[in-house]
C-alpha cells in the first residue's frame, strides 16, 4: 500500500517536473536540449556556468550558478531558492509571478522584450523601467556576475492602508 | 518516532511548481501517516480555491507544528482555476501543480463535498481546531438591479462561466445563443473571456476542457457581433492588456470601435502609468488607426465583429412584443466627472437602445455570508478583517476573495494569502491565538460528518476522478472531459 502511494505520488510530481520543461521549452527549446547535456557532461560544463546574485526580498545575497541557456526561473527551482509564490504559471507567461529587477547596465544586455512579456510584466508589483519576468530571461555568458533583485509585493502596504482588505 | 522527526525536518515545500519531486522523495509514501498529532497546531480552512489552497502552503511553511484541514463544498478542488479561468487559457491553470503538492504535504488534508455552514458549522470547526480560515470566495454575483433583468436570454457572466466550465449548478443554464447580436455589460476580464469563448473559433474550443454541452451549444450559435458595454471610458476600462491583445487578435472577427469614445484620449495618456498607457494606446491603435494591407484584409473576411461601448449604464432591458425575451436593451449616456482611475460616470438623461438577443451581465462577482455567527459587511461584501483577521471573531482569520472583495488576478489572491498566513502565524509567536489547549482536529469533525451522513472526497478520491477526465478528454483530444454533476464526480470518488 505503501509503495503504491509512493509510486503515485513519484509519478505525479514527475509529471509536474515534465511539464514544467515542456512549458519552458515552448519558448526555446534549445534549454531542453542543453539540459540533457549539462546533467551527462556535469564536470566538464560547470566552469562554464554562469554566476548569478540574487537578493531575496529580504535583502539577503544568494550566490548561485546556472548553465547558458537556462531562464532565471530555470535556476531558482534547479538551485531550490526559496522566494515565495515565484513562478507560478510555470514559465508560460501567465501569472507575472517571477517578476525581477535588475541594473541599469544589466538590463541593456538582457535582449528583446516581447509586447507579451511587457502585457504580464505590467501586472507586476512594483513594476521598475528595468523590471522583466525571470521565466523569459535566458542565461548567457555576458551576464557573468549579474545582480538581480527579487521584488517585495506591495499587496501588504497597500492592505495596511485601508484596513479592511 | 525518529523518523518522523527526520520527516518534519527534511520536507521542505516548494513554492514553485513542478520543484519539490526531490524533497518528496525522502518522505515516500509515508507521509500521511504522521499526521493529526495532538500537539500540533489544527488549522482547518474553509473552500479549496486558490486562497484555501496558498493559505496552507504558507503555513505548513512557516511553522513545523502546523496542520491544515482544508474543507471544500464540491467533490473536486482548485475553485475558480477549474470553475472561472477560461478553458482557453491552460497556461494559467498551471498552479494546479503546486496545489496538489500542497494537498499531499503529510499535514496537509483536503475534505472535498462537505459544505461549511450546512454539514458543520463554523462553531464545530472553532471547537475542533486552533483556528479557522475563511477562503470560501465569491459565489454570489452583483446584479444589476434594473427591470427586464428575469426576461429569457437575460444571464449573469457567473452562470455562463460556469456553464462553459463544466459548475454542477450551473449545467441547467442552456444559454440560448439564437440572435445575431449579444451585450455583455461590464468590461473586465470576465467580460472579455465571455466574448472570446462566444467568438472564439471552434477548432481553437474544441481542443481545450470546455464541456462537450458548451462546445455543441457555441457550434450551433448564431451569435456574430458582440458589444463589450462599459459606464465610464476608455481610459477607465478594468480588464488588462493581455486580454485585449488577443480580441485584437482573434481569428475570425474584426474590431468594431467608434472613433468619437477616444476624443481626448492621447492627450490624457502623457501622465499616467505605463500599464495604463500601454493598454490605452493598445485600443487606440484599434480604434483610430488605418489597418495595413494584410490587416485589412483580414478584417473583411472576417463573419464576427466585437466592440466596446463606453459611457453606458444598463436602464432595462427590452422585451419582445411577447414580452416573454429579451429583444434589445436601453441603455443610459454617461458623461464622466473627474478624471483619472477615480473618474465617476454621471448621468446625462438621454438614453440609446442597442438591439439584440443576449444579455450578460458581468459586472462583478459577490461573496455572500456563510454563518450568523460570522460578522459579514454586507456594504462592501466581505468578511471584515485587518489583515487577514476578522474583526471581532478571535481565532477566525480570511483569505483571497472573501477578504479583499472579488477582484484580482491569481497572483493577487496569492499575496492576500501569504499575508495571512503571517499574520495567524504572529498571533501564534505573540500568544494572541492560544494553542495551548490540544485540538482534536478532524478527527471529531470526521465523527460529526459521519453521524450527518456526509462522506467526505479525499485528495486521492479526486485524483481518480482527475484521471477519468483526463482519459474521456484524451479520447476526444482534449485536454479534460469534465464530469458535470455532483452524484457522478462521487460515483467515481467512491470507485
Ligand atoms: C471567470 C473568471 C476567470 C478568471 N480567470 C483568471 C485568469 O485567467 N488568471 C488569473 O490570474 N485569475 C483569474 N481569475 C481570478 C481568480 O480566479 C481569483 O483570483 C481566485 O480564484 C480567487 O480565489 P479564492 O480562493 O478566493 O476563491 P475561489 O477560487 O472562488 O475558491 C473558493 C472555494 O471555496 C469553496 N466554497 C464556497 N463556499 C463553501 C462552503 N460553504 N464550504 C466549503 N467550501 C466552500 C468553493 O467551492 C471554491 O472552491 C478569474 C476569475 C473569474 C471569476
Ligand atoms: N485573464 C485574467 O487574468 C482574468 C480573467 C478573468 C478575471 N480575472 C480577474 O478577476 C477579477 C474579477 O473580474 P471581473 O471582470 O468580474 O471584475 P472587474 O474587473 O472588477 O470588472 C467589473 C466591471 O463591471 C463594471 N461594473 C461594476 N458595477 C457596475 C454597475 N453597477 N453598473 C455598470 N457597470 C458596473 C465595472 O465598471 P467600473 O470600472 O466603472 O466599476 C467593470 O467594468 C478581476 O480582477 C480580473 O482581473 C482575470
Ligand atoms: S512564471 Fe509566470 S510569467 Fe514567468
Amino acid at each position: 500500500m505503501a509503495l503504491v502511494t509512493a509510486l503515485k505520488r513519484l509519478a505525479h510530481v514527475r509529471f509536474g517536473h515534465y511539464s514544467l520543461r515542456t512549458a519552458t521549452a515552448a519558448s526555446g527549446s534549445y534549454r531542453t536540449v542543453q539540459r540533457s547535456l549539462t546533467i551527462g557532461t556535469q564536470p566538464l560544463r560547470s566552469d562554464n556556468k554562469v554566476t548569478v546574485h540574487f537578493f531575496n526580498r529580504d535583502g539577503e545575497k544568494i550566490t548561485v550558478k546556472g548553465p547558458p541557456g537556462d531562464s532565471l526561473l530555470d535556476v531558482v527551482i534547479n538551485e531550490d531558492l526559496d522566494f515565495d509564490g515565484f513562478g507560478a504559471c510555470e514559465g508560460t507567461l501567465a501569472c507575472s509571478t517571477c517578476h525581477l529587477v535588475f541594473d541599469e547596465e544589466v538590463y541593456k544586455k538582457l535582449g528583446p522584450i516581447t509586447d507579451e512579456e511587457m502585457d504580464m510584466l505590467d501586472l507586476a508589483y512594483g513594476l521598475t523601467d528595468t523590471s522583466r519576468l525571470g521565466c523569459q530571461i535566458c542565461l548567457t555568458k555576458s551576464l557573468e556576475g549579474m545582480e538581480v533583485r527579487v521584488p517585495e509585493s506591495v499587496a501588504d502596504i497597500r492592505q495596511s492602508k485601508d484596513g479592511s482588505s | 518516532m525518529s523518523c518522523h522527526k527526520l520527516l518534519l525536518s527534511e520536507l521542505k515545500l516548494w513554492s514553485s511548481g513542478g520543484s519539490s519531486w526531490i524533497s518528496r522523495l525522502r518522505c515516500g509514501g509515508r507521509g500521511k501517516a504522521f499526521s493529526s498529532s495532538s500537539q500540533n497546531v489544527h488549522i482547518s480552512i474553509v473552500g479549496g480555491g486558490p486562497a484555501g489552497f496558498y493559505t496552507a502552503q504558507n503555513l505548513i511553511k512557516a511553522r513545523q507544528d502546523v496542520e491544515v484541514d482544508i474543507y471544500e463544498r464540491l467533490p473536486v478542488p482548485f475553485g475558480l482555476v477549474r470553475f472561472g479561468v477560461a478553458p482557453d487559457h491552460p497556461e494559467v491553470k498551471n498552479v494546479i501543480n503546486t496545489f496538489t503538492q500542497t494537498a499531499k504535504h503529510s499535514r496537509c488534508n483536503f475534505y472535498g463535498n462537505v459544505n461549511v455552514g450546512k454539514d458543520v458549522s463554523i462553531e464545530e470547526l472553532q471547537q475542533a481546531y486552533h483556528a479557522v480560515i475563511l477562503s470560501y470566495g465569491a459565489e454570489g454575483n452583483r446584479s444589476m438591479g434594473v427591470p427586464g433583468e428575469d426576461l429569457a436570454g437575460v444571464y449573469s457572466a457567473k452562470d455562463f462561466v460556469g456553464w462553459y466550465n463544466g459548475q454542477p449548478t450551473c449545467q441547467e443554464l442552456s444559454p440560448d445563443l439564437s440572435c445575431e447580436t449579444a451585450v455583455i455589460l461590464g468590461q473586465g476580464n470576465v467580460a472579455l473571456d465571455v466574448a472570446r469563448i462566444l467568438l472564439s473559433p471552434l477548432d481553437v474550443l474544441k481542443k481545450t476542457d470546455i464541456t462537450q454541452p458548451a462546445l455543441e451549444a457555441l457550434a450551433e450559435s448564431h451569435v456574430r457581433r458582440v458589444l463589450i458595454v462599459g459606464r465610464r471610458g476608455p481610459m477607465q476600462i478594468a480588464c488588462t492588456i493581455k486580454e485585449i491583445r488577443e480580441m485584437v487578435n482573434l481569428p475570425g472577427t474584426r474590431p468594431e470601435m467608434i472613433a468619437a469614445d477616444y476624443e481626448g484620449v492621447t492627450e490624457a495618456l502623457k501622465d499616467v502609468p505605463r500599464p495604463r498607457k500601454r493598454l490605452t494606446e493598445l485600443m487606440l491603435k484599434t480604434a483610430m488607426e488605418t489597418p495595413g494591407e494584410k490587416e485589412q484584409e483580414r478584417r473583411n473576411n472576417a463573419s464576427c465583429s466585437w466592440g466596446f461601448r463606453f459611457f453606458r449604464s444598463p436602464v432595462e432591458v427590452l422585451a419582445d412584443t411577447n414580452r416573454n425575451r429579451t429583444a434589445g436593451i436601453r441603455l443610459a449616456v454617461n458623461k464622466l466627472e473627474g478624471s483619472g482611475e477615480a473618474a465617476r460616470a454621471a448621468l446625462t438623461g438621454e438614453v440609446e437602445d442597442v438591439s439584440c438577443g443576449l444579455v450578460i451581465s458581468s459586472i462583478g462577482y459577490k461573496s455572500l455570508p456563510i454563518d450568523p455567527s460570522v460578522p459579514f459587511d454586507f456594504r462592501k461584501a466581505i468578511v471584515p478583517n485587518s489583515m487577514g483577521r476578522v474583526q471581532q471573531a478571535a481565532g477566525i482569520y480570511c483569505s483571497g476573495w472573501v477578504k479583499t472583495g472579488p477582484t484580482g488576478v491569481i497572483a493577487t489572491t496569492m499575496n492576500n494569502s501569504f499575508d495571512t498566513a503571517r499574520s495567524l502565524v504572529e498571533d501564534i509567536d505573540s500568544g494572541v491565538l492560544d494553542i495551548s489547549a490540544g485540538k482534536p482536529g478532524s478527527q471529531s469533525i470526521s465523527t460529526l460528518l459521519e453521524k450527518r451522513g456526509v462522506k467526505p472526497v479525499t485528495f486521492s478520491d479526486w485524483e481518480k476522478i482527475d484521471n477519468v477526465e483526463m482519459k474521456r478528454g484524451e479520447a476526444s483530444g482534449k485536454p479534460r472531459e469534465k464530469i458535470l454533476t455532483v452524484e457522478e464526480m462521487l460515483r467515481v470518488a467512491r470507485t
